[in-house]
């Protein structure tokens, strides 16, 4: 160490400096777990330690379950009369019920409706929650944002796909459709990729789950394209009255065709009365 | 006058020399027509009709009506790669990559809609008026025929561009004619060339719908105009107007003007909704395949009543010796539909029979002055109309947020319930709209004066209703009825005996019994007695 300027005895000092194996620790965690996460296979595994987060967001997570979700989920998610268990349905369902809205519910409707996010469920708040519900059973985790990107889709192929497993219930375009008591397929359009991935991957209220065996992540993938790429269509042909079909055609031909005929036949044949 | 140009003059001789044209056309070019808004409504079908032959054309230029599978490469790419239908295909071709086949798609279909509702509303103004009357029960008939076809021509037109949509109302058809006991399965295999769906049924409804039902209604639609010019239009009831005359405005020039204006006016109207509004879009809809259903699934409206049938019915089933009689289909398919033409088709021959009523009518009804046909008219509109509306149940109930089981029950009480409280609504309407006209006649209308009479009292003065008013209103005929009076020995008329001709002279006398007679005993002091009003009633109490 000559040369340097710095003494030998300073390195020693701090080498003995009680917090050192403190920080050595979290260096060589550090070092290890950053190395095994580029190391690892990309996928569910790497997700769930995004998802799964970091003790602390569990930490977190947890007060913020005991704080909004707790009241009917259980105290420890272990379900009540209200409400189901939480344990094992993983941190894609909590982001999807949160982040669309529907979590905390406003009241026990036969389904809960999207609405505007609660005021503290931030993205970080949804995170944090998520971690806390995947770290009690695990579950389908959030996807990345690669798994979910509509660019690297294939649309057609996403279309049959949809046109076999969605639109029976979410209509052709995903414009939504009704279901037996007071339930309903809501319209796909203000759903995010993710929580289109998401709503698949963990069957939200009357949805059923098409998980990755019946529909692989790549097919997710496509059908999230056909959908995103479908609703962003300008309508060829005009005002796509709705998109839900012959009903509203039927409901222009009448109101505003037969309508309008009408009309023109009444001014065709007016004249002016003579006065009496 | 100056002799026409040779120019003319030689051609028409020509004409005239072979085939009389000149006395053909100076005997029908001057040929009269009544002028009412209602009388244009028939002409809404017939422009469309004309349109939809010309865009049909059209499309028949390039689509390929053939069920081999063929893999899209077209210019619409989320559905890129995808195998479908030859038919689905040229479908799609027309639509995106035909200069203006898209708009011609669209005019195609939606004069297809205007079509069958110009029909309805315009069989609606025969109805109410009564124009169906002898001696014009034979164009009735032409025009239930039409309408029928109309239908026909419809469904048939739907299920060709082999679409997910199309092929539901397709997979329904064939659900129909398999529930037809005994020979269902026969039928099914017959129409379809074997299994559902088969490679046939395409091409075969092809030919139905661009050439025998077109051929068809063509035939039908010249006989329909002809009739009526040979048996002349009717007339509203108004001054000098009897059934021995037409008042109204000669063929040409005046009729002819307004009618072109009218055809402008639909190929307008047509036109706009062909280039504004999107209808069909098969593109979203995608390929047709057995195993798919889309939420939303209707028909075009004209078949809506009969969806709103099947999904009405209770899910009842038979089982007959080893057959079963799907009565959840059966019954829906052809109950409504069988009630509606033939109850139509009937009814002209149904009121003569209970009416006796053998007389030619050329003056139509005001639909106030038979009370029981407006009823029974309005009566079967609401029979249609709750089984239209609950075609669409499903779109009320997502759109609405109301329970989807819910809707349906409201349809299974409403349309026996509905129907009925229509038939007593409107009954009691044109009984009150009777006596206003009764009212207008014997004391005037409202002035908007009022008067004080020496001894304080108020009136409203009441002016005698203008002439052509009050002709119009006096118009109303009195509906026959049989007379059930016995004879000097007690014995009833012979048609009246049995228990059907009892039960007939009753329905009649119910059905033509004038209640509010039209009276014209104007007397001025009665009149001032009775409408004594502003307060005159309280005043005399104070004294």
């Amino acid at each position: 160490m000559i040369g340097t300027g710095i003494s030998v005895n300073s390195i020693t000092a701090r080498r003995r400096h009680p917090l050192a194996r403190v920080a050595v620790l979290a260096l060589a965690l550090g070092l290890l777990g950053g190395g095994y996460a580029l190391a690892a296979p990309n996928g569910s595994t790497a997700d769930a330690a995004i998802a799964s987060g970091k003790a602390d967001d569990v930490a977190q997570g947890k007060s913020l379950f005991v704080a909004h979700c707790a009241s009917c989920h259980g105290m420890n998610a272990e379900g009540t009369k209200k409400a189901p268990t939480l344990i094992g349905v993983g941190a894609a369902a909590v982001n999807f019920q949160v982040s669309s809205g529907r979590m905390p519910a406003a009241d026990a409707g036969p389904q809960a409706p999207r609405k505007p996010r609660a005021e503290w469920a931030t993205d970080q708040a949804v995170d944090q929650l998520a971690a806390y519900v995947q770290s009690l059973g695990g579950g389908p985790t959030v996807p990345s944002a690669e798994q979910v990107d509509p660019a690297k889709g294939d649309p057609a192929k996403g279309g049959e796909l949809f046109r076999a497993n969605c639109i029976q219930c979410h209509n052709f375009v995903g414009a939504g459709g009704a279901l037996t008591y007071g339930k309903y397929a809501p319209p796909l359009n203000p759903a995010t990729p993710t929580q289109i991935y998401e709503a698949m991957a963990t069957g939200p209220q009357a949805m059923p789950v098409f998980n990755d065996s019946t529909i692989t992540p790549e097919q997710k993938r496509d059908m999230i394209a056909y959908i995103t790429h479908v609703r962003s269509q300008v309508d060829p042909g005009g005002s796509g009255l709705g998109r839900i079909g012959p009903v509203t055609e039927g409901l222009v031909a009448w109101v505003v065709g037969l309508s309008l005929l009408i009309l023109a036949s009444i001014w065709i044949t007016a004249k002016k009365r003579r006065a009496a | 006058m100056n002799a026409p140009p040779k120019a003319i003059a030689g051609p028409s001789t020509f004409l005239d020399d072979r085939i009389g044209a000149g006395n053909f056309l100076k005997r029908n070019l001057r040929k009269i027509f009544p002028d009412h808004w209602s009388f244009l409504l028939g002409e809404i079908a017939l422009y469309s009709f004309i349109i939809l032959l010309l865009t049909g054309t059209f499309l028949t230029f390039w689509f390929k009506p053939g069920m081999g599978e063929v893999t899209y490469t077209g210019n619409y790419a989320p559905l890129y790669g995808v195998r479908m239908s030859e038919a689905y295909a040229s479908a799609l071709h027309i639509s995106f990559d035909v200069r203006g086949g898209l708009l011609m798609r669209q005019i195609h279909h939606w004069s297809a809609l205007l079509f069958v509702g110009g029909m309805t509303v315009h069989m609606l103004r025969i109805f109410f008026t009564g124009a169906y009357r002898k001696p014009r029960e034979l164009n009735w008939i032409i025009g239930i025929l039409l309408l029928s076809l109309a239908l026909l021509e419809g469904l048939t037109g739907y299920s060709l561009p082999d679409d997910l949509l199309s092929g539901a109302g397709l997979r329904i058809t064939q659900g129909v004619a398999q529930s037809i006991p005994i020979v269902g399965t026969y039928v099914s295999f017959f129409l379809f060339g074997g299994e559902y769906p088969g490679h046939d049924v395409i091409s075969r409804f092809y030919s139905i719908h661009i050439l025998l039902i077109p051929g068809i209604l063509l035939a039908l639609v010249s006989a329909h105009m002809i009739l009526m010019w040979v048996q002349k239009h009717t007339q509203m009831p108004g001054k000098n107007r009897t059934d021995k005359n037409v008042v109204g405005a000669p063929f040409y020039p005046a009729f002819m003007i307004k009618s072109g204006a009218f055809f402008l006016f639909t190929f307008g109207v047509i036109a706009l909704l062909g280039t504004f509004a999107q209808i069909n879009p098969i593109w979203l809809f995608g390929p047709y395949t057995p195993a798919d259903i889309s939420a939303g699934s209707q028909p075009d409206w004209y078949m809506g009543f009969l969806e709103g049938a099947l999904r009405l019915m209770p899910s009842w089933e038979i089982n007959f010796l080893g057959h079963t009689v799907t009565l959840s289909v059966l019954i829906p398919a052809l109950v409504p539909l069988g009630l509606v033409m033939t109850g139509l088709a009937l009814y002209p021959f149904l009121e003569q029979w209970i009416t006796g009523d053998r007389r030619e009518h050329h003056v139509a009804d005001r639909p106030r002055n038979n009370p029981h046909r407006t009823a029974i008219g309005i009566s079967g509109m609401t029979f249609y109309g709750i089984l239209w509306l609950l075609g669409a149940n499903d779109e009320l109930s997502a759109n609405f947020h109301l329970d989807l089981y819910t809707t349906t029950w409201f349809g299974r009480i409403a349309i026996f319930v509905g129907p009925a409280i229509a038939y007593w609504v409107t009954y009691r309407m044109c009984i009150g709209l009777q006596r206003k006209d009764a009212e207008v006649l014997s004391h005037g209308v409202e002035s908007g004066v009022i008067k004080r009479l020496p001894n304080g009292q108020y009136i409203e003065v009441h002016t005698p209703p203008a002439e052509d008013i009050a002709e119009h209103i006096r118009g109303k005929k009195e509906i026959p009825v049989l007379e059930s009076a016995e004879d000097g020995e007690g014995i009833p008329p012979k048609g009246a005996r049995s228990a059907i001709g009892r039960l007939r002279t009753k329905m009649s006398q119910a059905y033509g019994t004038d209640r509010v007679p039209l009276t014209d005993g104007h007397h001025e002091e009665e009149h001032a007695e009775e409408h004594a009003g502003v307060g005159a009633g309280d005043r005399k109490e104070l004294h």
